[in-house]
């Protein structure tokens, strides 16, 4: 075995990479192009589109909705996921084993159906209002994520460190936000921004859950692609990657992505 | 300051597990008792108990008087020392060791300088402002066992807290603990699985085994006078063998084991009961080509070197036996010899009917 890695293995990697990238760049170049309609390579280049992104209220309105949910939905699923996570480490062999897989259940059905039943029980059964309708599925969308990142963060924590304290006289409260807490702050971190990207990018709960008046980003851009065939979408798609981009530019800076192979 | 502990029948069920069944123990003020046992013998148990991390089925801790029994384990006011060290990695050494303090509602100033004070003691003054994580095993330890003294528990537990360090540390580092215990007189609990560790440093040490208490006194007495078979291999006498008495003649009593008889003199055994077992170390079986000598006719098996000895596999009538032989003379397997009991390296034990 030689150290070079083999050309096919080069070969495969590059094609792989030009896939993913290659739609990037299109739609880039689609929203920067001065013509009215989708056309790549531009035509001429401009700004007006991400402008118009501005212009157009259902866009402004949505990103700050988007933001909303995406944040509150987060905050709510941290002040849930943390303590389960804690939990769930804490006592691994005291607690049943399906409990921690009960967690993650979100992520393993299908995010049609998911969306689908919380609209069938929040939305028609309880008659829930849109925004909350859509801040609990949020919530729930991403609560797999954050316990799953914060219970890789605590696998990984001594616990004697939290008795240590307990025995110096730390009331056991106390001693959870002033040596359990910090010692996961990175995983907390993480999970924070993975669960905002998530939720961020959602489409497949939000499409149940928007109801009049109120909507996501992505969702209103599947609408406006319904009805116009301008560069604004492209603009549009191209600011909803950048916020990742930065939010995951971010994760790297302080904690680096390796938790994510996790 | 220092008091003595108190667990009075204390029982441990997880479950229908019986963790620990019964136990009694006192530890005197000032005192340093190890628990001593193989892993699931209940020695973690009983200190997760007094440091209160569990909650005994039944009986009842006291410390100095003061019942443990229903006290949160931060009210207990003890001092641990953990086998990984269990620093506080996000803190430095210095606020490692002045937390404690800081729980007290000490003023900076003052924490500061006790913390500093107790790191001169334990010789890491120096590394008061570095991160716990570049630090190596032994000081970590030393910043632990600093951790723990500093807030002046009226007792210190250890939970066989060198097991992590390479052998000459861990000799080096249960000298040091043993002389910061004994210039605090600090009542003491040490967890360890190793017998050296814990009669080396020791006042009184518990022997136990599956959740029971099977001897508890002094090194010297466990070592030379263990009380029952459990506590006698584990010691290491390895060779334990049923006698009955069959006649008594003054200070001589002849006892009989497998058709072979021995001539024991009463005296040197102190009382021998009319069943017993005869416990040695290999140690204390001569090796004797001697056709007259008064021992167990045995047949050599394999030898080994021991540096001080050689040591030898005997078949005999009783069962296989082992026993050390002297270097200048070494033996060849099959040789047959009479293996003589030395009486000072031997003790009596009951018989005991279920063993």
């Amino acid at each position: 075995m030689s150290d070079r890695p083999h050309p096919i293995l080069i070969g495969v990697a590059a094609l792989v990479y030009f896939f993913l990238m290659v739609p990037l760049v299109i739609v880039v170049g689609a929203a920067l192009s001065d013509t009215t309609y989708l056309t790549f390579p531009p035509q001429g280049l401009s700004l007006r589109w991400f402008e118009n992104i501005f212009a157009i209220s259902a866009f402004r309105r949505t990103i700050v909705t988007s933001l909303q949910i995406a944040f509150l939905g987060t905050l709510i699923a941290l002040l849930i996921g943390i303590p389960a996570a804690y939990a769930l480490n804490r006592f691994r062999v005291e607690l049943p084993r399906w409990l921690g897989t009960l967690f993650v259940l979100p992520i393993l059905v299908p995010e049609i159906v998911f969306g689908f039943a919380l609209l069938k029980s929040l939305t028609v059964g309880a008659g829930v209002p849109v925004f909350v309708a859509l801040l609990i599925g949020h919530t729930l969308l991403v609560l797999p994520y954050v316990v799953r990142v914060i219970s890789a963060s605590l696998a990984s924590f001594d616990f004697s460190i939290e008795e240590a304290a307990i025995s110096l006289g730390s009331a056991p409260v106390k001693t959870f936000f002033t040596i359990v807490l910090p010692n996961v702050r990175a995983g907390v971190i993480a999970a924070f921004i993975l669960a905002f990207i998530t939720s961020l990018n959602d489409v497949s709960v939000s499409l149940f859950l928007t109801g009049p008046g109120i909507s996501t980003l992505p969702i209103q851009i599947l609408a406006h692609v319904e009805q116009f065939f301008d560069p604004t979408v492209a603009s549009v798609s191209v600011l909803l990657m950048f916020l990742t981009v930065a939010v995951m530019a971010v994760v790297e800076r302080t904690l680096g992505l390796t938790f994510l192979a996790k | 300051m220092t008091q003595p502990l108190d667990i009075n029948a204390v029982s441990a069920h997880y479950g229908t597990t019986k963790v620990l069944e019964d136990l009694s123990l006192s530890v005197q003020a000032g005192e340093l008792v190890s628990l001593l046992g193989a892993s699931g013998c209940g020695k973690t148990t009983t200190l997760r108990l007094i440091a209160g991390f569990l909650s005994p089925t039944s009986g009842s801790i006291t410390l100095g008087g003061r019942d443990l029994t229903r006290l949160p384990t931060h009210k207990r006011d003890i001092g641990l020392v953990f086998q990984n060290y269990a620093l506080f990695p996000h803190l430095t050494v210095l606020e490692n060791v002045a937390f404690g303090l800081k729980q007290r509602g000490i003023a900076p100033a003052e924490r500061r300088k006790r913390a500093l004070a107790m790191l001169e003691r334990v010789g890491l003054a120096a590394l008061a402002d570095r991160a716990p994580g570049a630090l190596s095993g032994g000081q970590k330890q030393r910043v632990a066992l600093a951790r723990a003294l500093v807030i002046e528990p009226p007792l210190l537990m250890f939970d066989e807290p060198l097991s992590n360090l390479d052998a000459k540390l861990r000799v080096d580092m249960r000298v040091e603990i043993r002389q910061l215990q004994r210039a605090n007189g600090t009542t003491s609990v040490y967890v360890t699985h190793d017998q050296e560790e814990a009669f080396s440093i020791s006042d009184r040490v518990a022997i136990m085994n599956a959740g029971r208490l099977m001897q508890f006194d002094r090194p010297e007495v466990l070592y030379r006078r263990p009380a029952n078979t459990f506590v006698a291999r584990f010691v290491g006498f390895e060779n334990i063998i049923p006698f009955k008495v069959t006649a008594r003649e003054g200070d001589r009593v002849t006892a009989e084991t497998a058709g072979m008889a021995l001539r024991l003199p009463q005296s040197a055994y102190g009382t021998i009961p009319d069943t017993f077992l005869l416990a040695t170390r290999p140690d204390g079986l001569v090796v004797s080509t001697d056709p007259a000598a008064e021992g167990l006719p045995a047949t050599l098996g394999l030898r080994t070197y021991l540096g001080r000895a050689y040591q030898y596999q005997c078949e005999t009538p009783a069962g296989h036996l082992i026993a050390n032989g002297s270097l200048t003379a070494p033996l060849e397997s099959g040789t047959a010899v009479k293996l003589v009991p030395a009486p000072e390296q031997c003790t009596i034990l009951a018989a005991e009917g279920a063993r």
